[in-house]
């Protein structure tokens, strides 16, 4: 697998098919801290993970998880935001503008001096992304990310992902079970199942039979037209978002 | 059935986080409780099963206060599965976790291992029986969770987010599965923030926000009711955001899944030839 700086990839498969296990490897959480057995060869930013350890991999490779109230640990938001920066030894100086830009591009800066325990999930979660982006990471791995917020929020969370990657360029890795909300965002759906990548390449491509064999949840738009087929219309594309879809639609249903 | 009368319940030293809350589930309802985060959900359903005491007004399962039962006689009718199931599993083997109440309630050996057996094979949790539960991944974690509830077959159950980490074909076993409950008479209560599932569902939607009912009623009207959904942090189903962008054609945005909009718009269509 090759994914080249400022893609933006969504990571899917069936439960237990190694989506989680890849995201612990991208940062070098293995094989540094789980044990296990480990083949092969994988290079994150220029860096072999077995050659260099879960901190200094930590620079250049950010990961976020489901649940933000295991990412935060702080008193206040500003001080788990400053923590990555601190670790990686810089000055007060680049410290202070880090964590403040991290803030501001994430939305919470009016949140800085909170605690986490007080803020939404979808505040927590914005917390636990700026403390990743304080590291100024090359690659955001993030594991299902929005699982644990009310679906609002957990599209305020995909925009402010996307603009990572849109504006700063940062290479997205998100694993999401939920095609339905991400397919717009993503340049490259990659499906695994038993451990293996069985399809790569582009969400259009991707979404077809054998990912519904699979037991890949297509996104609704996409079974709609499925079923539509089936019943005899005829589309130009298999549309993957809400408004690809009603474009399709309009133009069938125009007098 | 559950009933509450002007609910009300605070944490030790906090705001109010049930402000007054009116509801009655009848028995073999399906009802899918939503809300922002932190609207009360899961404070509501913990009166339920006499977990929390409402702080004023009252709780009634099946007629009896909750006040004048305790939870080892209320979860043995009121079935509790907790969103994160490592607040729940602690058994060394499957097996030894769903065993674990039928003992407690003085069931025998015998009927243990049968109901044992069924519900991990209805699950498809079987191949586990002899695993650790903390071996396993975090969707099947959850299954465990439920098995250990649906063993003892309580007669209202309530699941606290059981979508989650779950992947598509787990959803859809998770969705016949409830159904398959409902229609052996049973009251199956769900707080999800899954608009897609409940769309696929189409529950009794109870809507909470900030601790207060905010909407009561069927799955495709409050689903399109845009004002609602705001207000309580939802959005649309995928499918009720293209019907809503169809409307003018004439399409329900009522409509919120795949297979209802396939109806429609095959409707429309046929009435345009």
């Amino acid at each position: 697998m090759d994914v080249s700086p400022g893609e933006f990839v969504v990571f899917t498969g069936p439960s237990g098919c190694g989506k989680t296990t890849i995201c612990r490897c991208l940062n070098g959480l293995i094989p540094n801290f789980y044990s296990g057995d480990f083949f092969g060869e994988l290079v994150v930013d220029d860096l072999n993970v077995k050659e260099h350890t879960t901190a200094e991999m930590a620079a250049h490779v950010g990961l976020v998880f489901q649940n933000p109230e295991n990412q935060l640990f702080s008193l206040s938001i500003e001080r788990d935001v400053a923590f990555g920066p601190e670790n990686m030894g810089l000055s007060r100086e680049e410290t202070r503008k880090r964590v403040d830009w991290a803030l501001e591009v994430t939305g919470i800066t009016a949140l800085k001096d909170k605690p986490p325990y007080e803020l939404s999930g979808g505040q927590q979660q914005r917390a636990a992304i700026a403390a990743v982006l304080a590291m100024q990471p090359k690659v955001i791995v993030l594991d299902e990310p929005t699982s644990f917020l009310d679906p609002r929020s957990a599209l305020e969370i995909l925009e402010v992902i996307s603009n990572l990657n849109r504006q700063l360029g940062i290479t997205i890795i998100l694993v999401e079970h939920r095609l339905d909300i991400v397919s717009k965002h993503a340049n490259r759906v990659i499906v695994m199942d038993d451990g293996r990548i069985v399809l790569d390449g582009d969400p259009r491509d991707v979404y077809g039979e054998q990912a519904r064999l699979i037991g890949i949840g297509l996104p609704r738009v996409t079974t709609l037209f499925n079923l539509l087929r089936k019943e005899g219309l005829e589309f130009s594309q298999t549309p993957i978002t809400v408004d690809e879809a009603a474009r399709e639609l309009r133009k069938m249903l125009s007098p | 059935m559950i009933q509450t009368e002007d609910l009300r319940f605070a944490y030790p030293s906090s705001l109010e986080v049930l402000r007054g809350i009116d509801l009655t589930i009848n028995d073999g309802e399906f009802v899918a409780i939503m809300g922002e985060n932190g609207a009360g959900k899961t404070t509501l359903v913990k009166t339920f099963n006499g977990l929390l005491m409402p702080t004023a007004g009252r709780v009634r399962v099946d007629g009896v206060d909750t006040r004048e039962s305790s939870v080892a006689k209320l979860s043995k009718d009121v079935g509790l599965v907790f969103q994160n199931p490592d607040h729940q599993l602690f058994s060394e083997t499957v097996r030894e976790e769903l065993a674990f109440s039928l003992r407690n309630f003085g069931y025998g050996e015998e009927t243990i291992e049968r109901r044992v057996t069924t519900i991990l094979e209805t699950l498809d949790l079987a191949r586990y029986t002899e695993s650790s539960p903390f071996v396993l991944s975090g969707g099947e974690r959850k299954r465990v969770a439920l098995a250990a509830v649906l063993v003892w077959n309580p007669k209202h159950i309530i699941l606290d987010e059981p979508t989650i980490g779950q992947d598509y074909q787990q959803k859809d076993r998770l969705r016949n599965f409830i159904v398959q409950l409902n229609s052996q008479g049973k009251t199956v209560i769900i707080i999800t923030h899954d608009v897609e599932f409940v769309a696929e569902c189409r529950p009794r939607i109870v809507l909470l926000s900030k601790g207060l009912v905010l909407g009561d009623g069927p799955s495709d009207d409050l689903l399109s009711d845009e004002q609602l959904l705001k207000k309580a942090s939802l959005t649309r189903p995928q499918i009720g955001e293209l019907m809503h962008k169809l409307r003018d054609f004439g399409l329900p945005d009522t409509a919120i899944n795949a297979y209802s909009a396939e109806h429609a718009i095959l409707q429309v269509l046929g009435r345009k030839r």
